[in-house]
């Protein structure tokens, strides 16, 4: 029975006004009665008499005196297994489930259970009776599709909870009783395989946090060798509309070398996510010979949803990240674009009529932003395993200028910045990651003193290219021009990739060293041209090799004879050092 | 039972207010004033205070004028019998045709479930080179025109109607010049097209809030058509009007604006509207191509900027030709793969091309000395924007991308142009002319077609093949003069 209600006094977009009498909580959920339906809301302001709640709904309709009932919980999650594969509303409503019922709309106030409650999984116990255990401590196993999934001890539970008694292994569904425990008090709880957490609250049952080092390889050359993420880390991937930001985050959902992937569609097309949607099932995971899906989530709330929900779909994401992360997995989130996330802030700031800052985004923004990014990380478990967080979120900055507050924020947090830029995508350099603008904290897989000429030739390639714009071609040195058709080679040949070509789009960590220890080699090369036409003339068909080799399959017959090749130009030009063997 | 009230409290910009119980958020009421009646919408309830949007603006509205709450919301009938006809922004018939009355539905549906979408992957040839081969347009694809005043949008959006072939073609004018607005009646008539048409027409002259009802009444009846199975084309001009509208009212109510007085849900509110493009399994689609005028010829204007962010992709429409670098379609690469295997890369090697030669016309300006690839780049460059840039240009997609190899054939030698050896091998045309003849070869027609490149839309070149060069003749040794 619903004890505390509330009585709607004013209506603005998706903010209600509410007069209440009992106690209510900040952040806590409450529910809009609208006819036959409950319309989900959270208290996001405390005033007097009065609360201010965002819906998560469409508002038409609903009229003052239409009453609200508090629910006296934060907005939660449910967690456990049947989480990989779905795909699931900003509140974790599962989508395919609900068009199953509704057919091709979306009503609103229809909330579904996120996991199947009917469902047996096969569980194995790994406690016994008598054991002691703690919050986020293993009761035992269920095989999720690739994965061993483990059933914890909710991570609010008390510590040192004595094991009253356990089931046999066998098949339970989500709400039969596994265990049951005695707390410090003699109380007994309920231990069963999935649990509600609410999503505003980062999960922290972990003995500590390490640092980020190992790289998490996406085979997006440009990102792995030059602006490498590692496992746990954070980076943004900023770039004005158009500019590729989620075609790269749908290459790196597809090849990053994580176990679980969730795809937080957060604000954008909904044409995006039907594309993963429909792809990833069909897709196999080269690493476990499975479909895509099966170590995926989406979590999907696109631009035309309401936009509540929106601001709370990053915290499912990240929420659920973390959930797997317990497991001692390494999850990595996406979240395509903080920008919408920050706008649905801004949106709900404008009509709690708060104080604006920059561009009328609340003041509370930056420490948003920055606590998100901080539940990304890798951790030491306490059963000494390691599990990670990685987050890489776009940012959609106005007017493409990355001086704004959400891409500020973000830098100020982040540890590697994708900065895309519209002068690449408009000359179709793609992927579109600014060579010179963008950094990275973390160690990438080539050694730093190879790194170290790269860079060099890029920056001096694009000083030349600008002094040419000056001075014309025949102003610069003809050395000078060469390094410029360099810095143009590595470009087209190893910055660029096609993303769509089934080879090219994905290239691993031991292909891409193979291949930069050619290119610095090409590069290392002092070249000795008669004129400017001859040396561009030999960087062009170079250029030609060094593409058709990236579209060869690794270690393929074509990939071979294409290699000898391209050392058999060089060597008419210099010397390249020997093939390895 | 409707609640008459008879006091209006406040009135300020295009909203009143009225003391009324018992309202809901999003109802429709009846203003009666000496001027007539006009329709409002409830925009926001506090403490028993209603505001409502008056669509006719309040000019003249009395204190005591009459407020009749309906209970209900914006709402038009849906028939087939739409059809041929012309309503204004409320839904009122303007071509003295009947008011319909029959099978009511809400302007503002839900969204379609995500899970129920699937994946475009029907191209819609428009015979616009820059569209079919560089930013095909696919069905259910949200596309604006991002262009400026004077630039020839409206014939632009007229032509791509009447190419593509729609069941239904729906047109929604919000500040429509009323000239503008006869020029669509009059193409749509001149293709016979009329009878499978609906307009919903708000012009300069009307009323600006009326305008903020057009998106919605013209994809709620696209919806409909498309869930009876039929293939709609919703025309959308201007939604920078439609922003501004919306701005208004904001600023009345003084919300805090985000971005040059805009306000912060611009971004949702223009979203909510162009996500209605979808292609429905088992049914039809809505395809919408919007007009978004960009005030001072600047992409980062808040309209076009939140537009760009949402559409998918966009037509940079500008000195009479759909600019190569502003345009984008984003699904080309779920159709490009099953036109021709060519299609990908002599897309993107064009263009990779074309951005040199914009650079080499800059160096051109600073008076620097060419290169003989400059002069190659120039060669290729003044080709392309001939053959295949000029909207009189009216080719099929596979002769455009023959056209597209001719150039390049002309241009360059084979090595130069960074597109894949197999390719090259299958697609690049048999020359037997050394590069020197080829150059001058190609830089006469340069002078000789200096001549047509006047007016973009020449109505009589749009059936008939506008590339001059032979490219049904794939053997042909080089690119031919003009005739
Ligand atoms: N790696 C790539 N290879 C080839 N084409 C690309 C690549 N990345 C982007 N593109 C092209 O650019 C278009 C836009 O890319 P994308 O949708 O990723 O942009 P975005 O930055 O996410 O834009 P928005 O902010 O509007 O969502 C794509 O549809 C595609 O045509
Ligand atoms: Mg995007």
């Amino acid at each position: 029975m619903v004890e505390n209600t509330g009585l709607i006094t004013g209506i603005n977009g998706n903010m209600i006004t509410v007069q209440f009498n009992g106690a209510v909580h900040q952040n806590e959920v409450g529910f809009a009665v609208l006819g036959e339906d409950r319309l989900k809301a959270e208290v996001i302001r405390v005033n007097g008499n009065d609360v201010q709640m965002q819906v998560f709904e469409e508002t038409r309709g609903l009229a003052e005196d239409d009453i609200v009932e508090f629910s006296n919980r934060l907005l939660s999650v449910e967690l456990g297994p049947g989480l990989l594969g779905q795909i699931y509303d900003g509140l974790q409503n599962p989508l395919p489930v609900l068009a199953e019922s509704q057919g091709f709309f979306l009503k609103k106030g229809a909330y579904l259970k996120a996991l199947d409650h009917e469902r047996k999984w096969p569980f194995t116990p790994a406690i016994s009776t008598g054991d002691r255990v703690n919050p986020g401590d293993c009761l035992g196993h269920v095989q999720e599709g690739i994965f061993d999934h483990k059933i914890m001890v909710p991570f609010d539970f008390d510590h040192g909870l004595r094991v009253e008694t356990i089931v046999p292994a066998g098949s339970y569904t989500l709400t039969d009783r596994l265990a049951v425990a005695i707390n410090a008090k003699g109380d007994a709880v309920n231990l069963t395989m999935s649990f509600e957490w609410p999503v505003k609250i980062p999960i922290t049952c972990y003995k500590e946090r390490l640092l980020p080092q190992e790289p998490m390889i996406t085979g997006t050359r440009v990102i792995d060798t030059f602006f490498p993420v590692a496992r746990g880390g954070t980076y943004c991937i900023p770039g004005p509309f158009g500019a590729g930001k989620t075609v790269v985050q749908q290459i790196t959902s597809r090849y990053a070398q994580v176990d679980v992937v969730i795809v937080a569609a957060c604000g954008e097309r909904a044409g995006e996510v039907v594309e993963t949607m429909r792809e990833f099932p069909k897709l196999k995971d080269p690493k476990t010979g499975k479909s895509l899906m099966e170590r995926t989530v989406i979590i999907c709330n696109t631009s035309s949803m309401p936009v509540a929900a929106r601001e709370a779909s990053v915290y499912t994401a990240v929420t659920i990240a973390e959930y797997y992360r317990q497991m001692g997995l390494d999850v990595l989130l996406l979240a395509d674009s903080t920008s919408r996330w920050a706008q649905a802030m801004r949106e709900m700031s404008g009509l709690l009529e708060e104080i604006p800052g920059e561009e009328a985004f609340p003041a509370y923004l930056e420490s948003r932003i920055a606590r998100f990014y901080e539940r990304a990380g890798l951790v030491l478990l306490n059963d000494g395993e390691t599990g990670s967080v990685t987050i890489g979120g776009t940012v959609s900055p106005a007017g493409g200028n990355f001086e704004e507050p959400v891409t500020q924020s973000s830098l100020k947090v982040v540890g590697a910045f994708h900065g895309l830029s519209r002068e690449r995508s408009d000359a179709r350099r793609f992927p579109s990651i600014h060579p010179l603008e963008s950094w990275s904290k973390y160690k990438s897989i080539i050694d730093s003193e190879h790194l170290g000429i790269t860079r060099d030739i890029l920056l001096r390639g694009d000083e030349i290219r600008q002094m040419m714009t000056v001075v014309g071609e025949e102003g610069v040195t003809p050395m000078d021009f060469v390094i410029y058709l360099k810095s143009e080679l590595l470009d087209s040949v190893y910055l660029q990739q096609n993303s769509f070509d089934p080879v090219d789009a994905f290239c691993s960590a031991e292909r891409q060293s193979y291949v930069f220890t050619v290119l610095v080699d090409i590069l290392k090369n002092p070249f000795d041209f008669s004129d400017r036409d001859a040396a561009r003339e030999f960087f062009n068909s170079l250029r030609q090799k060094l593409i058709d080799w990236n579209y060869s399959e690794w270690k393929s017959v074509a990939f071979d004879s294409l290699e000898n090749n391209i050392r058999a130009m060089m060597n008419l030009q210099g010397k390249v050092s020997e093939r390895p063997k | 039972m409707n609640k008459i009230y008879r006091r209006i409290h406040q009135v300020s910009g295009n909203v009143i207010s009225v003391f009324a119980k018992g309202v809901t958020y999003g109802e429709l009421a009846v203003v009666s004033s000496r001027r007539g009646k006009s329709l409002a919408e409830v925009i926001r309830i506090e403490n028993g205070l209603v505001h409502l949007q008056v669509f006719a603006g309040t000019i003249d509205i009395s204190t005591h004028d009459k407020v009749k709450f309906t209970g209900k919301e914006m709402r038009i009938a849906f028939s087939d019998n739409l059809l041929g006809r012309i309503f204004n922004g409320s839904g009122a018939p303007l071509d003295h045709g009947p008011v319909l009355h029959d099978d009511l539905i809400e302007i503002k549906t839900p969204t379609v479930n995500p899970a129920k979408r699937f994946v475009p992957n029907k191209m819609i040839r428009t015979g616009i080179p820059m569209i079919d081969l560089f930013n095909t347009l696919v069905v259910s694809q949200k596309l604006p025109i991002f262009s400026v005043a004077g630039e020839p949008y409206n014939q632009l959006l007229a032509r791509i109607a009447m190419q593509a072939d729609a069941d239904v073609i729906i047109l929604g004018t919000m500040g429509l010049k009323h000239d503008d607005y006869l020029f669509f009646k009059h193409e749509i008539e001149n293709g016979g097209a009329m009878t499978r048409s609906v307009f919903f027409v708000h012009t300069a002259a009307d009323p600006m809030v009326e305008c903020l009802m057009v998106p919605d009444i013209s994809l709620a009846v696209a919806e409909r058509f498309a869930l009876a199975g039929k293939t709609v084309l919703v025309l959308l001009t201007d939604m920078t009007n439609f922003a501004d509208a919306m701005k208004e009212t904001a600023i009345t109510m003084e919300r805090v604006p985000s971005n040059r007085g805009y306000p912060g849900d611009l971004y949702s509110q223009l979203a909510s509207r162009y996500e209605k493009a979808v292609d429905f399994e088992g049914a039809g689609s809505v395809t919408i191509l919007a007009v978004t005028t960009m005030p001072g010829d600047d992409v980062t204007h808040p309209v076009p900027d939140n537009t760009g962010y949402i559409t998918e992709g966009q037509l940079y429409l500008h000195g009479g030709r759909i600019d190569p670098f502003g345009s984008l379609s984003r699904l080309k690469q779920l159709v490009n793969k099953n036109t021709r295997q060519d299609h990908r890369e002599v897309m993107d090697g064009l263009i990779r091309l074309f951005a040199g030669y914009r650079q080499t016309l800059e160096k051109q300006a600073m008076g620097f000395k060419l290169s003989s690839w400059d002069q190659k780049l120039l060669t290729f460059g003044d080709l392309f924007e001939k053959k295949l840039m000029a909207l009189s240009v009216n080719l099929p997609l596979e002769q455009a991308l023959d056209c597209g190899w001719e150039i390049l054939a002309a241009s360059f030698d084979r090595t130069e142009v960074g597109l894949r050896s197999d390719l090259i091998e299958a697609f690049w045309p048999n020359t037997g002319v050394s590069a020197g003849e080829e150059i001058s070869n190609a830089s006469s027609i340069r002078s000789a077609s200096n001549s047509d490149n006047k007016s973009p839309l020449l109505r009589t070149s749009w059936n008939k093949p506008g590339c001059d060069v032979e490219v049904d003749a794939p053997e042909r040794t080089t690119v031919a003069a003009d005739e």
